[in-house]
């Protein structure tokens, strides 16, 4: 075991599955030359040429569409798209064609492709630089969606998209880059279905997923030191499909649910969770589960406006002291 | 080209004609569900390009006006006629339609119904293919509307930009579904607006095969010898309404009776039959046989052949 950095473990993903693979590829915009934005290419342009490391124009349906039809022919691109909110631009691409084609094709085309991108407020970006918005992702049959919330997961889910025949979107965190932690030395490859007990308790669950996993982790903390709760802390690393019986599993123990998502309410994770725990285990409930999420506004640039737009830990300990009637 | 050959394009030309007329009728008998677009008027773009190519080779993709297409590269009347009834059979298992047939055993990698969604992934093959080093080419057929898209733009600039050995063919039909090209393109001749990224482009007669054929070859021969990719336009009309909902309200049949004074198989049929290579008793034989066939086994097939099992509603969605 080794300590490395968020962004080590996805570039050191790309480059063993590079060197195994000479149809694997990378191309997005300034991940060649420059490196990347977020590093997570650094080096494979000088290791690996330019015909297998694409710096892109800023098309990015079209360059996602590139990927995807080269896809088609046994290609695996890894597709990074610089944020979320520019993977937009790609849902066409994303959705009706690659999610798509399986199927509609009888099973006779696959599109094996991988789409990194980060979402997530980072620091004062802004409306249109600050968006999460998983909960689009990961609503299209026929598209994977898993999101790392630790190093060993960014290395670990990128090792095992690439070698996925579904299409797979790995929704990052631009906050996360340069969190570190601890990645198996030999190689590695993490389900892209399930979720993770990232702490286990007995009086309430709390789902998290990529850096709600760590608000949830520090309010689990804080619950059971000041308060005697404990908390289990649930990673939801895959989006698409969610972890059905492990989520039954978790709340039939604990009787009580709180979901923590960057995202804005509608249509969302914890929407969608919460459907889940319906359908699975609604009568071992002891209290009607609980959301916690952003406000439903285009992220603000002022500071403290950012900051009361989204939740942290803190929401999460009064969600759960409410639930307990404490609060 | 020789004669015979001629005669063996001819004879597919028709084929296609009376193959989709009867698509035409079976949509109306409510066989065929959907939205269904159909080719007659257009046959020369499609046979005069892939005569000049190599059809099961090269990869082919296509929009939703895409059942000829996937017949040239080599699929089965019968699974194409299938898949419009939507039985297992069919090329795409009955999951697909009209606007989605794919055959990739004879690399006819689909049709899309996204108007211009096919661009990039025509380069994506093309890139494929440079990765591999082999000596195919990617064809894509696309109408004039399709440049209207952005993918047009962003895609013409990456396959000048990474040298990529595709063949972009625009079929201009002059319409986009229902509106006159001159009414949403400011401009009409579409291979100039090709020219502002470098492209080798073309404009050719779309009706007549011979012309189809010389041009077609001459832009195969620059895609597969590395130069990179050719876009070449080939004016046409489609007889038909852009789908079967419509009832072409927007354009005058005196228009439609100009173009069909130009039609594409009468124009090698007469050709044929000026060079003595063919009678029109020949020609009206063979007509007669292509329709026995299609009545006899394409449409015997189809109706006969099994739905999709209701069990088996989720397969295909992941690997």
């Amino acid at each position: 075991m080794a300590e490395m950095m968020y962004w080590e473990g996805l570039q050191r993903a790309h480059d063993e599955e590079m060197a195994r693979d000479p149809l694997v590829i990378c191309m997005g915009e300034d991940i060649g030359v420059a490196g990347g934005t977020y590093k997570a290419t650094k080096g494979l342009y000088e290791k690996y040429g330019p015909l297998r490391v694409m710096d892109t124009p800023i098309s990015e349906n079209s360059y996602t569409g590139l990927g995807i039809g080269a896809s088609f022919l046994g290609v695996r691109p890894i597709i990074e798209i610089m944020s979320v909110n520019f993977a937009w631009l790609a849902m066409d691409q994303m959705f009706n064609s690659a999610a798509k084609v399986r199927y509609m094709s009888g099973g006779q085309l696959t599109a094996p492709v991988v789409f990194r991108s980060p979402g997530g407020s980072a620091h004062q970006l802004g409306a249109q630089h600050s968006a999460r918005m998983e909960k689009v992702f990961m609503g299209v049959a026929g598209l994977r969606v898993v999101t790392p919330s630790s190093p060993k997961q960014a290395y670990g889910l990128l090792k095992s998209a690439v070698r996925s025949d579904d299409p797979v979107f790995i929704y990052e965190h631009e906050l996360m880059y340069n969190m570190k932690g601890e990645v198996p030395d030999q190689e590695y490859f993490h389900p892209l279905e399930g979720s993770e007990i990232a702490r286990s308790g007995t009086d309430v669950t709390l789902f998290g997923y990529n850096i709600s996993v760590h608000w949830c982790m520090k309010a689990a903390e804080i619950l059971a030191t000041q308060y005697h709760i404990s908390a289990e802390v649930v990673d939801l690393f895959s989006l698409a499909p969610l972890d059905r019986a492990g989520i039954k599993k978790s709340v039939s123990k604990t009787h009580r649910a709180v979901i923590a998502e960057e995202d804005e309410a509608p249509c969302g994770v914890g929407s969608e969770v919460m459907a889940i725990i319906n359908e699975e285990c609604f009568f071992d409930l002891d209290a009607a589960p609980v959301r916690v999420h952003s406000a439903l506004v285009p992220q603000p640039y002022n500071h403290k406006l950012e900051m009361a737009a989204i939740p942290d830990h803190e929401d999460l300990v009064k969600a759960v002291l409410k639930l307990f009637g404490k609060a | 080209m020789k004669l015979e050959d001629k005669k063996r394009v001819l004879r597919e030309m028709v084929l296609a004609r009376r193959f989709e007329e009867r698509c035409y009728q079976a949509y109306i008998e409510r066989k065929i569900g959907g939205f269904l677009h159909l080719y007659p008027g257009q046959e020369a773009c499609c046979y005069g390009v892939m005569e000049a190519a190599r059809p099961g080779h090269d990869y082919v993709i296509t929009g939703y006006r895409d059942h000829v297409h996937a017949m040239k590269c080599g699929a089965d009347p019968k699974a194409v006629m299938a898949e419009l009834y939507g039985k297992e059979t069919g090329v795409s298992k009955g999951r697909g339609g009209s606007m989605h047939i794919f055959d990739t055993a004879h690399r006819f990698m689909g049709g899309y119904a996204l108007v211009g969604g096919p661009f990039p992934l025509a380069a994506g093959i093309a890139k494929a293919i440079q990765l591999k080093g082999g000596d195919e080419i990617s064809i894509c057929f696309l109408g004039d509307a399709a440049n209207n898209q952005g993918t047009f733009h962003e895609t013409l600039n990456m396959a000048a930009l990474y040298k990529l050995p595709v063949l972009f063919v625009c079929e201009n039909n002059q319409y986009g579904i229902g509106t006159a090209i001159d009414r949403s393109t400011a401009v009409l001749d579409q291979f100039k607006r090709v020219c502002g990224y470098d492209i080798q482009a073309s404009q050719c007669d779309g009706q007549d095969f011979d012309v189809v054929y010389e041009h077609a070859k001459k832009a195969v021969a620059h895609v597969r010898n590395g130069n990179g990719p050719y876009f070449l336009e080939l004016m046409t009309y489609r007889y038909r309404g852009h789908s079967m909902s419509d009832s072409r309200g927007y354009r005058t049949r005196e228009e439609e009776d100009v173009w069909k004074q130009r039609d594409p198989i009468f124009i090698l049929r007469d050709r044929l039959i000026d060079a003595k290579a063919l009678s029109m008793d020949e020609f009206t034989t063979m007509e007669k046989d292509i329709d026995t066939y299609i009545e006899n086994e394409v449409i015997k097939f189809a109706e006969e052949s099994p739905e999709p099992n209701v069990a088996e509603l989720e397969k295909y969605v992941l690997a």
